[in-house]
């Protein structure tokens, strides 16, 4: 039961912490947690864990953001389609180089939803914010890691 | 025993698709409203995602409200019942006034206006793209909330409903850079777009010559052009008028009324039924220009810009043109 469970509800986790209120200076700093855990899963279970369930958490995303529907939904798919293309290679590096591989997945994300906003006269005036994002998510890449690794040793879905 | 190595080619196909899925709405969500349905499904989904984001802020009020002295709660309610008291005052002579608006409104043969009707609503602390100026209301279409519908608060105007879910909606707020309000000077009638900045605390006034008789700390409310917003009500004051000679345009730029980062209650306003249906009617001779609006790139202003079509204008209309062509011809038929 859990075992199929767990990675869509580890999403969910993760929309709400985006969801969560901060005080608005802190707010273009917040990590991208659901693409975070989309990348565990997908360096994870490559196998099981599929690009359909990233893209649905994407359009959540999309949703509860405000921003045009299919957005982020994109650049999930995008990046977890790059992670499951190399998740050999990922997941036997140490943690730094995955938090720096999991750094740069983020920041074509960001690139690319950039990109979408820039093409409907969207685009932020502080475009430089927007990458800070993906840099404080190296910082958190550790402690994402262990979580979900603990969760899923615990509930032993493998 | 699982396949040592994917199958990357169906990897890169289903990503494929997807991206052609994702593509395929994100041009529909753009360009007209085939989507909202989709999207009011989602918020549906995620609503309580955003009541449980917003717990956390509520439980803190909660506490805050527990531990509050008796002696300290006995003191708002005075304030309160003398704030209640001097409204009531101010409400009686309101009352006699509109009577007698109505009355010389009745002599004019003009349609008199009826109350509009307002829901309190809540924001949800929720966050949301920290780029833009947006927020989530408790109150969705199961309230009758629908997109485009002005949202107040106790100072002034706050902004619209962009997207309406069965529980929540989202509101996009003055000070977004997308949003523009067809506002005026209250002072001069000067009519003008309030068009947001990306801050909360300043919005910019577009198209006002460097000539306009503009004064620092001049009440900016709704034109009710575009006839999404109802008239008269207070928007922003004037911090700062600056010519640019050389230019076409001067820049104004005024410090919305509604605590757009601070107020917690909001009023969702459902304008006066008779212009709403007066709309209506305009907006089915104009196409689909009117309803389409929410998620073009300037919510408020699209209707403004062709003030032909809107309801408020006709109005204007003969007194514009009375000194030209039209006028002799009347006269003369006035005459025998």
């Amino acid at each position: 039961m859990s075992r199929w469970l767990l990675p869509p509800l580890t999403l969910l986790a993760g929309l709400l912490l985006v969801m969560l209120p901060l005080p608005s200076a802190a707010e273009p700093f917040r990590p991208d947690w659901v693409a975070m855990v989309a990348l565990y899963w997908a360096f994870a279970l490559p196998q099981r864990f599929g690009l359909v369930l990233a893209w649905m958490a994407g359009l959540l995303l999309d949703v509860s953001q405000g921003t045009l529907m299919g957005q982020h939904a994109l650049g999930l798919a995008l990046i977890t389609a790059i992670a499951l293309h190399m998740h050999q290679r990922v997941r036997l590096a140490p943690i730094v180089q995955q938090a720096l591989f999991v750094m740069s997945l983020l920041l074509i994300k960001q690139a690319l939803v950039l990109w979408i906003s820039g093409m409907i006269a969207r685009a932020p005036e502080d475009l430089w914010l927007y990458f800070a994002s993906p840099l404080v998510a190296v910082i958190f890449w550790p402690l994402v890691f262990v979580i979900l690794r603990d969760l899923r040793r615990r509930y032993n879905v493998s | 025993m699982q396949p040592l190595f994917q199958n990357a080619g169906a990897t890169t196909l289903r990503f494929l698709l997807l991206a052609a899925l994702s593509i395929a709405l994100m041009v529909a969500d753009h360009r007209d409203q085939y989507v909202e349905a989709v999207r009011s499904a989602l918020f549906a989904a995620i609503a309580p995602l955003q009541y449980a984001a917003d717990l956390p802020v509520r439980g803190g009020e909660w506490v805050a409200d527990q531990v509050t002295t008796h002696q300290a709660l006995q003191q708002r309610v005075t304030e309160l019942e003398r704030e209640n008291l001097r409204l009531s005052a101010r409400q009686q002579q309101f009352e006699t006034l509109r009577a007698e608006n109505d009355r010389l409104r009745n002599l004019l043969d003009a349609a008199s206006k009826r109350d509009e009707r307002v829901l309190v609503a809540e924001l949800l602390a929720v966050d949301l793209d920290p780029f833009r100026q947006q927020a989530i209301v408790n109150q969705g279409s199961r309230a009758g909330v629908y997109a485009g519908q002005p949202v107040i608060d106790a100072d002034g105007v706050m902004g619209q409903v962009v997207h309406a879910g069965p529980f929540t909606a989202t509101v996009l707020l003055i000070s977004d850079p997308d949003h523009a309000l067809p506002v005026q000077l209250n002072r001069t009638g000067l009519r003008t777009v309030a068009s947001g900045l990306g801050e909360a605390d300043r919005i910019s006034l577009l198209y006002i010559p460097n000539s306009a008789d503009v004064e620092e700390g001049d009440l900016v409310v709704t034109s009710g052009l575009g006839g999404r917003f109802p008239a008269n009500y207070p928007v922003a004051r004037v911090a700062a008028f600056n010519p640019r000679p050389g230019e076409a345009f001067a820049e104004v730029i005024a410090q919305p009324l509604a605590n757009l980062d601070r107020s917690r209650e909001v009023l969702l306003v459902w304008p006066d039924e008779d212009e709403e249906a007066a709309r209506r009617a305009l907006g089915d001779e104009a196409g689909i220009e009117l309803e389409g609006a929410p998620t073009t790139d300037v919510p408020g202003a699209a209707p403004d810009a062709s003030p032909g079509t809107t309801a408020p204008a006709p109005a204007e209309d003969p007194a514009t043109a009375i000194p030209d062509d039209e006028a002799p011809p009347a006269a003369e038929e006035f005459e025998p």
